[in-house]
């Protein structure tokens, strides 16, 4: 039987999977089709009721790929909750009797390499761990760059003069990503795109910076906060936001002490998950002079549970305005968009009146 | 000195052991009553609405001891990578001294950072102005006295598996179901009914957390493994399973949903929140046992 790998989607990172997979394993890979609300109910009805909403979501994504005729499953798991997904997820597509293989790449917070090399020489008896180092390389500097520009465009793309033109150049980019055949000939196509990018006319106007912290997934996939990040910057708003595959792949070990660091005036331990990350970020926004907070979340998830009550004390201490959401399988687009709108009104009243009070 | 011991979450665990330990150091503690709605209330207010029950009822026993020097609150992240708390046990202590003006009397337990309870404890001594020596006494002493009643229950506990009549095991935190107003009516309703409760807190921790394996290879998180492994070393005697968690309880979501998926007896699950009505409950409690009594006919 021919073996067909799908994965979870997350952001555009099924780019970079995609093309590591290829790669590696003599197996097809699956063009994983974008959430959408069909995924999100077909997730719900066969989750326990309280789980977090990454859970559903990936979930769905997994049925509709078994129905596409996926039969190699491969969830990226973590700490917290995320770790344990799989032991259900495994016995819940059982029960719907779906045949395939699942490999869970980190549980307990700890990747165990060689029980994942077996699970690739099962689907691919010929696979080379040398050739893996050798695109696992290539991969990792893929995401680098990739989240290098997207910080870029996610602080501009609310500025630009020609309608989609960033989303337009951005497909374009990781097309010709997925189609690199070697380490420079990545850096080639890096370079070109930063640049073009970079020449990309913007309007010239004053700008309102906002920070985006909170739970990961929820963060990183846009379909999990309903388009937040595009929304934000039609109200003409430039975002930065810290989560990234970067980020937590290859950065968070060394810069979950600094930000421990930063709020030790809150917190002595770390709080499980992004949890301290989040509470040092906010304490950065807020010492930055950014013009605004957002924490975001899938609700019901603990750890940030606990956190966004320091943020709230740290805000209100710093007088940052602070925008919460708790996403959920049915929340709504419109209450989302309504929110932002008054968040963005507030956050211009308050510039307003900061120029009427310097110029008396 | 007076220190308060909140009796909610960590008391259900190391209650006797604190009491003993400040016991035998001479220092005064004061411990909470039960839950009652007073303390329900002022958990509700301090709380984020998206908590867990047992997490706002914590924090209102917290908000009760406001007249104490100290408030015990330790921070419990791991026993090793295998055996993790839920989050909520490494985050009370950064919440209390966020939102409580008391100063709090504080150890970790993390034993991939090799941080003991006992190490924990000595760390105490500045706060308790004792010697090393002393709190080294008190300690083992406290923690051989603990050993001793613990071993007592839980001989009476598996006792109760030989007795005649229904056998039902209620697979629950123990801060939810030795908590007043989360499991004690519940508790009371079975009795009521002539049901033999078991507690799955009340078996040996070691062989509980190996027979889990039998349900849940890859768990990590310590006190469901000890919870489901009860599960499989009564597995013969008893004829129901109770599942009892507080809404919305994240370990408790994923790892009772996969056991009733795979156990072959039959089970109630009960999600309890500061909502719920008791006559509602009652009534799926009564249904289980009539249902469990027509099989055993």
């Amino acid at each position: 039987m021919n073996k067909i790998i799908a994965f979870p989607q997350v952001g555009d990172y099924a780019y970079p999977i995609t093309y590591l997979l290829k790669h590696i394993v003599r197996a097809e890979t699956l063009y994983i089709p974008h959430i959408s609300s069909e995924t999100i109910e077909l997730g719900s009805r066969y989750s326990p009721d309280f789980v977090c909403t990454p859970f559903k979501y990936t979930l769905g994504t997994f049925i509709e790929c078994l129905e596409l005729g996926a039969n190699v499953l491969i969830q990226l798991g973590g700490g917290c909750r995320y770790g344990y997904y799989h032991e259900l997820q495994k016995e819940i597509l059982k029960n719907l009797n779906y045949h395939f293989t699942y490999i869970n790449l980190v549980t307990e917070g700890k990747t165990d390499i060689k029980k994942i090399i077996k699970q690739f020489k099962k689907i691919d008896p010929k696979f080379s761990i040398l050739k893996g180092l050798y695109y696992l390389f290539i991969t990792k500097n893929m995401v680098k760059y990739m989240d290098e520009i997207d910080e870029y465009i996610r602080y501009n793309i609310g500025f630009e003069q020609e309608k989609n033109s960033f989303l337009n150049l951005k497909k374009e980019m990781l097309n010709s990503f997925s189609k690199t055949k070697g380490y420079f000939s990545l850096k080639r196509k890096y370079r070109y795109y930063k640049n073009k990018f970079k020449n990309i006319k913007l309007k010239n106007e004053p700008r309102f910076q906002v920070g985006i912290i909170g739970e990961l997934y929820t963060v990183m996939e846009p379909s999990a906060n309903y388009e937040l990040e595009l929304e934000l910057a039609s109200h003409g708003i430039a975002i930065k936001r810290y989560t990234n595959a970067t980020y937590l792949l290859f950065e968070k070990k060394k810069k979950v002490k600094k930000y421990l660091k930063k709020a030790k005036d809150y917190i002595k331990y770390k709080m499980g998950a992004d949890a301290a990350d989040n509470i040092g970020r906010c304490i950065e926004l807020c010492e930055e002079k950014f013009d605004g907070v957002i924490h975001i979340k899938s609700s019901f998830c603990t750890p940030e549970i606990g956190a966004s009550l320091i943020i709230k004390k740290i805000c209100q201490k710093y007088d940052m305005p602070l925008l919460e959401f708790s996403f959920d399988t049915n929340t709504s687009k419109v209450g989302m968009k309504t929110r932002c709108e008054a968040f963005v009104d507030m956050i211009e009243m308050r510039k307003e009146n900061e120029k009427v009070l310097f110029r008396n | 000195m007076k220190i308060g011991i909140p009796r909610s979450l960590y008391f259900y665990y190391y209650g006797d052991l604190w009491l003993r330990f400040f016991d035998n150091l001479n220092i005064e503690t004061k411990v909470t009553p039960p839950t009652n709605q007073e303390i329900l209330d002022l958990g509700n207010k301090l709380a984020q609405d998206e908590m867990c029950l047992s997490m706002k009822i914590y924090l209102g026993h917290i908000a009760y001891l406001k007249d104490c020097d100290y408030i015990l609150i330790p921070r419990i992240d791991n026993f090793g990578s295998n055996n993790q708390t839920c989050t909520n046990f490494l985050s009370t202590y950064d919440i209390a001294s966020n939102i409580f003006p008391n100063k709090i009397l504080n150890y970790n337990i993390d034993l991939e950072k090799k941080q003991s309870e006992y190490k924990g404890f000595l760390k105490l001594k500045k706060d308790l102005n004792k010697s090393k020596k002393e709190i080294k006494k008190a300690y083992l002493k406290a923690k051989e006295q603990v050993a001793i009643t613990k071993k007592q229950k839980i001989k009476e506990n598996i006792k109760k598996l030989n007795k005649d009549g229904l056998k039902i095991l209620l697979v629950s935190h123990p801060y939810n179901s030795y908590d007043e107003m989360i499991g004690k009516p519940i508790i009371e309703s079975l009795e009521k009914l002539n049901v033999q409760v078991i507690y799955s807190d009340l078996f040996d921790e070691e062989k509980a957390r190996i027979e889990s394996k039998k349900l849940s290879k890859e768990l990590y998180f310590k006190y469901n493994k000890e919870n489901i492994g009860s599960i499989m070393l009564s597995l013969k005697k008893i004829d129901g399973v109770i599942f009892l968690s507080s809404f919305p309880c994240g370990p408790d979501s994923l790892v009772n949903e996969l056991v009733i998926r795979k156990l072959n007896l039959p089970t109630l699950n009960l999600i309890v929140d500061d909502l719920s009505s008791d006559s509602g409950i009652q009534t799926r409690i009564e249904s289980f046992v009539d249902i469990l009594e027509a099989k055993n006919e």
